[in-house]
């Protein structure tokens, strides 16, 4: 298992910090100058007085967030009524099993849905299924199981509420919530 | 990890500031299908005594109630030519020549010391006999259910069943999206005037069930990010979180005694059936299977569970004892056939069967047999008797939009209850409230 992990993994650990070199984390964008209009606003006394919040830092970078990174795309998605993850996202989550494994104090919660047919808590049921498939190859890739939490909401939480086979197919996922 | 506290939530502070907002949530019913086999009946207006000025029509609520039955088609008051309060006024051929087979007609009058006192009068038009007359005490804001008890006494005299115009439906409604999205849990009357918020939420709420006494509803709350099982009580607006264990909880059904709730939860790998003591917390486990053991519902007499399970490669329904041991298959028909309930005679299920691709609601032997369509499908579920086993309730699609649809089991005109706007789903109907 360890050997596995290395071999898969290692390359992908330096693609990634790489990545996370060649990125400078987006500035902030700068604060507009009051104008005199809203400083007359402040100092009339039927205002609200305006809420005093801390300075916004710069998010620090993450890969997570960097749509050049393969870690971007955090969902999964099934065929109809079965939770058997598609070969064509075994990269994809080789990727975040990589990443959750290299990252300390990074965790993830998996999402399981399904699309709309059937009944409500049967569906629940078949979107855990999923969540602990996503799981389950996960700790074959050597993520640490309290790294991981599942979270099933079956059918309510459709990321298309239509209900054709287009919006069905965009439904049956499980997302990768960090 | 079982809990039983009160949690004083803010939830409940919002639901005091939303009971003035929830007026124009009421649920609309239309009348779809045919009425054939009906019964003529006349339901005069009620005349006002000494001045009383109810805030209601209550024959008018009366006649509605038994025109949503299937079982009468009330006379149009336009075609009524008198309109008689008392058996003295009564001239039965004029309400035989308009082919009547009963006659209602009641009096309101104050009552002393506050309210209305209703009076009453049902009989039949072909031999001029009294069938049943009586009197019962009302205030102001009791009204409407008050109307219902008069329709549920008709109801019951003319066919030998206990009416159940004066229950209540939970059901769910949602809203909005993302951001917006509001879940919300709703109990109206049976007719979907007085709609009261129960839990409102940006967050999935599922499965409501009635205990057997009508004052609480046990459900599923995602609040938190995380599932979990409530019981909470209606008049108090009271709640414990009775089930939040690792994995799943879901699919409460409270006992025929009101003292348990059967649950699916998968706080050991995969979903099974267990039972909660509510008083002691005491759970046992029903069902041990690595497949899917989901949708648990109670035989009215409380020995049996039947469940939903995937352990033969399908959805099928199962029954077990509810202390546990071995499950015996049900379902026979068909490739998917979940979420069972029982009739209240016990004798029948109502569930959700897949019909070449159409999800239809359909009946079956609580014993196993051949399955009988109650709907067209397409997309229907959460069926549900009526508490006196003439209706199923269940959700259906009408123009892409969630409504909840009503059936006599034995045919006859379809209710459909929609809501102005946003979705209707997961209705459940109450026992009769005594």
């Amino acid at each position: 298992m360890k050997q596995r992990l290395r071999q898969s993994v290692l390359p992908l650990v330096a693609a990634l910090t790489l990545a996370g070199c060649a990125t400078t984390p987006p500035e902030p964008p700068p604060e507009p100058a009051p104008s005199a209009s809203d400083l007359d606003a402040l100092s009339r006394p039927s205002q609200p007085s305006p809420t005093v919040t801390a300075p916004i830092e710069p998010q620090p970078y993450s890969p997570l967030d960097d749509p050049s990174s393969p870690l971007y795309r955090k969902i999964v998605y099934f065929d109809y009524d079965t939770s058997e993850i598609p070969g064509q996202y075994t990269d994809l989550l080789r990727a975040h099993a990589a990443y959750l494994y290299q990252t300390a104090g990074a965790r993830v919660t998996l999402e399981g849905h399904t699309d709309e047919r059937g009944t409500r808590d049967y569906n629940l049921a078949l979107g855990e299924r999923r969540a602990d498939a996503v799981k389950r190859f996960m700790i074959a890739e050597g993520v640490p199981e309290a790294k991981m939490g599942t979270l099933s909401y079956g059918e309510e939480r459709p990321a298309d509420p239509g209900h054709s086979a287009d919006a069905w197919s965009e439904n049956r996922r499980v997302e990768l919530v960090y | 990890m079982l809990r039983h506290r009160f949690i004083p939530s803010r939830l409940l502070l919002l639901l005091v500031l939303l009971a003035s907002a929830t007026a124009q949530a009421k649920l609309t019913i239309e009348i779809t299908g045919g009425i054939e086999g009906a019964q003529p009946i006349a339901v005069v207006p009620f005349g006002d005594l000494d001045g009383a000025r109810p805030s209601i029509d209550i024959g008018a609520v009366i006649a509605a109630d038994l025109a949503r039955s299937g079982r009468f088609k009330p006379m149009s008051r336009r075609e009524m030519l008198v309109t008689p309060h008392r058996q003295e006024d009564i001239d039965f051929r004029e309400w035989q020549l308009l082919s009547m087979n009963n006659l209602v007609v009641g009096e309101v009058a104050p009552n002393t010391g506050g309210g209305y006192m209703l009076r009453y009068s049902l009989y039949d038009v072909f031999s001029g006999k009294k069938l049943m007359s009586n009197s019962l005490p009302s205030t102001e804001k009791g009204l409407r259910n008050a109307a219902h008890r008069i329709a549920d006494a008709i109801y019951e005299k003319l066919t030998g069943e206990p009416g159940v115009f004066a229950t209540r439906i939970a059901y769910v409604t949602s809203s909005g999206r993302g951001p917006n999205a509001r879940v919300v849990l709703r109990v109206s009357d049976s007719d979907g005037f007085n709609p009261q918020t129960i839990v409102d939420s940006p967050d999935p709420i599922m499965s409501p069930a009635w205990s057997p006494d009508g004052r609480r509803l046990a459900y599923v709350s995602f609040e938190g990010r995380q599932s979990a099982v409530y019981v909470q009580e209606l008049a108090s607006g009271r709640r414990d979180r009775v089930a939040s264990f690792e994995g799943m909880n879901s699919a409460p059904a409270f006992s025929p005694d009101g003292r348990k709730l059967a649950l699916a939860l998968s706080k050991d790998g995969n979903p099974d059936i267990y039972v909660l003591e509510l008083g002691s917390g005491q759970l046992t486990q029903v069902t041990d299977h690595y497949a899917i053991d989901t949708e648990p519902a109670w035989a009215p007499d409380g020995s049996h569970l039947v469940f939903t399970s995937d352990r033969g490669g399908r959805p099928q329904i199962y029954r077990v004892a509810a202390g546990g041991g071995p499950a015996a298959r049900v379902t026979f028909e068909g490739d998917y056939n979940s979420a069972a309930s029982y009739s209240p005679d016990g004798r029948s299920l109502v569930m959700v069967t897949r019909d070449g691709g159409r999800f239809r609601i359909a009946m079956t032997d609580a014993r196993g047999g051949p399955r009988r369509f109650l709907s067209g499908g397409g997309l229907d579920e959460s069926p549900g008797f009526a508490p006196n086993g003439s209706m199923v309730i269940y959700a259906t699609q009408n123009n892409g939009r969630g409504v909840l649809a009503a059936t006599p089991i034995n045919g006859g005109a379809t209710q459909r209850l929609s809501q102005d706007t946003g979705e209707v789903r997961e209705p459940a109907w109450s026992p009769l409230l005594r």
